[in-house]
């Protein structure tokens, strides 16, 4: 385990619980059941990635984690303090990068640093946030003149600049280009060993999950519930051609009851 | 040998020299066609005699200003030749010698062959004739317009504007507002007239609360559902990013209803002109409106069509105007219409 986490900064990630967490919506009347009794500890500077069919609860759990909602039953605590709302301590980067269009980019990442009151003594660090993910020569560019990619690290950006403990990650790369994914992969765990924080990656892509995390929980369909916990151990930076990993993916794979297909 | 491959290369048209020349070229032949029909203009009033007995004082100073504008427009060919800015120049050229025809003909047929009524179509020196004599009064009218407009706009502009925001925001104030706004939004402002210049202390603010009612209105609506269909997600972000409500609203919501703000005020301002006429014509004693009913009922078309042609220049000024602005605040939009 100790290769899988960032050793570099021990302390700058939070601890994360998730403690028999249950989660329903309000239908037209009718309770929908989302998420069934799940509880995940999650290390400092830990890199845990959640695998699930689409449509399985997957997000509502990271809105839960980002303070967005609240559960119907169960707790989440940060530190070993109860979540209670929204903080930049947890940041999100969301699937679509919802940048905000009449930003530049430099101003959409100052957003948080602007939100806390903090862009007059801080302005370096945005500047920092965007050498770290490569824009820098686009901090005065519109959203709309970005690619998807370009746009998804800006979004990452934002969240970095508030020096977050728990990034929450909600399949980020889902709509990016195989080849841009595949090196905005690599990308994320640079930046992950470097900055140290803790990282919550949701995703329905295995390679991904196995490719980043040093976890992966398998989710069942929804209502969902923990099926399996694989621990992937292999130092980063990783190969997509290492055969553990492909090991690996056929024991996902049987967890998921597609064994079959590999 | 070098200076003669040289001097070979810099002779051999390149492409954009071709196209700046054919350009120029363009620009000067539509000068000069539009110079020569202003030129006909002027010489066809100033040397065909206007109908006997008719008495029209300046038709001279027409024919001087068709010449001048004859003379601004081939300079304006020549500079073309020079200055590639002036290019665009020869995309009026079409226009204006268009325009040129019908000012030919409107004279031809008023105040040579007369073979329209008086005193319901004047020739165009007796407009020129207004504008010039009766300056005085037709810019205390523009003035008196523009204060009233100005102030009626402003005032429903942003009581509409901070409504719209409270409905989209707050569901007490959405509550409460939302009815009222619904039974009373749609009645025209024109409506509230009789009422309003008796329960006013005068008439001028009696017609800034007419203007703004009816600014107010759309922008109203406007603002609202540009407030109301704001994506979540960008509340999220900010929210997560440690955003204050204060935040969300001015530096969230606010921003991202801006196009439909816009639209809003757009069709505020078109509410706005009609409103501010009506209200001239009927108890204002001043401005453009009143002027245009106090020419009609001493028989005064040309003053009328005079102070109608300074009114359009206004509205279509103010338009261009709230256009530009929108322009310059939503540079981050693809796609806007230009006007």
């Amino acid at each position: 385990m100790v290769a899988a986490t960032a050793t570099d900064y021990p302390d700058r990630g939070s601890t994360l619980t998730i403690r028999d967490v249950s989660h329903r919506f309000d239908l037209e009347g009718q309770p929908l059941p989302v998420l069934d009794r799940i509880s995940l500890q999650v290390g400092r500077g830990e890199f845990v990635a959640l695998l699930g069919p689409s449509g399985c609860g997957k997000s509502t759990l990271l809105r839960l984690v980002a303070g967005l909602d609240f559960p119907s039953a169960g707790s989440l605590l940060t530190e070993g303090k109860a979540i209670e709302g929204p903080d930049p301590s947890r940041v999100v980067v969301f699937q679509d990068p919802t940048l905000y269009p009449w930003r530049t980019v430099w101003s959409n990442v100052a957003l948080g640093l602007e939100a806390r009151g903090l862009i007059r003594t801080h302005r370096e660090r945005v500047e920092d946030a965007l050498r770290l993910v490569g824009l820098t020569g686009f901090a005065n560019a519109y959203p709309h003149q970005l690619s998807g990619g370009m746009a998804q690290r800006a979004a990452l950006a934002r969240a970095l600049v508030n020096d977050p403990k728990l990034l929450i990650l909600d399949e980020p790369l889902g709509q990016l280009d195989s080849l841009t994914r595949i090196t905005m992969q690599s990308e994320l765990v640079s930046l992950w060993q470097r900055a140290g924080f803790t990282a919550l990656l949701v995703t329905h892509d295995l390679e991904e999950a196995l490719f980043l995390a040093g976890r992966v929980i398998v989710l069942s369909q929804r209502p969902a519930h923990i099926k399996a916990e694989i621990v992937n151990t292999r130092p980063y930076p990783r190969h997509r051609g290492d055969p553990h990993l492909a090991e690996l993916r056929h024991e996902v794979f049987a967890h998921l009851g597609l064994a079959a297909a590999w | 040998m070098r200076s003669a491959a040289a001097g070979e290369a810099s002779s051999r048209p390149t492409p954009a020299r071709t196209f700046l020349a054919r350009s120029a070229a363009r620009s000067l032949v539509g000068g000069l066609a539009a110079t020569a029909a202003w030129l006909g203009v002027a010489a066809l009033t100033a040397f065909w005699p206007d109908m006997p007995e008719s008495d029209w004082a300046y038709t001279g100073d027409f024919a001087i200003a068709c010449g001048a504008l004859a003379f601004a427009v081939a300079l304006a060919g020549f500079a073309g030749v020079r200055f590639a800015g002036l290019h665009r120049v020869h995309r009026l050229s079409p226009w204006l010698i268009a325009l040129a025809l019908f000012f030919a003909a409107w004279e031809a047929v008023t105040a040579k062959f007369g073979l329209l009524p008086l005193p319901f179509f004047p020739p165009p020196q007796a407009i020129l004739e207004v504008v010039i004599d009766d300056r005085a009064l037709l810019g205390t009218g523009v003035f008196a317009s523009f204060r009233l407009l100005a102030t009626g706009y402003f005032l429903g502009a942003a009581v509409g504007f901070v409504t719209g925001v409270a409905i989209g925001w707050s569901r007490l104030a959405g509550y409460w507002i939302h009815p009222v706004l619904r039974f009373i939004g749609p009645l025209p402002a024109t409506a509230w007239l009789p009422l309003a210049f008796f329960v006013f202390p005068s008439s001028f603010s009696a017609s800034i609360f007419l203007i703004a009612l009816a600014t107010g209105f759309p922008v109203t609506v406007l603002t609202w559902s540009g407030v109301a269909g704001v994506n979540s997600a960008y509340y999220d972000i900010a929210r997560t990013l440690g955003a204050s409500q204060r935040f969300l609203v001015l530096k969230v919501a606010v921003p991202a209803a801006m196009p439909h703000v816009f639209v809003g005020l757009f069709m505020g301002l078109g509410n706005s002109f009609a409103v501010l006429v009506v209200a001239e014509m009927l108890g204002v004693k001043a401005g453009l409106g009143w002027y245009l009913q106090w020419a009609q009922g001493w028989a005064a078309y040309a003053n009328m069509y005079a102070a109608l042609l300074i009114m359009a220049f206004l509205c279509s000024g103010l338009i261009t105007a709230l256009f530009r602005l929108r322009d310059r605040l939503l540079s981050w939009q693809k796609g806007l219409v230009r006007w």
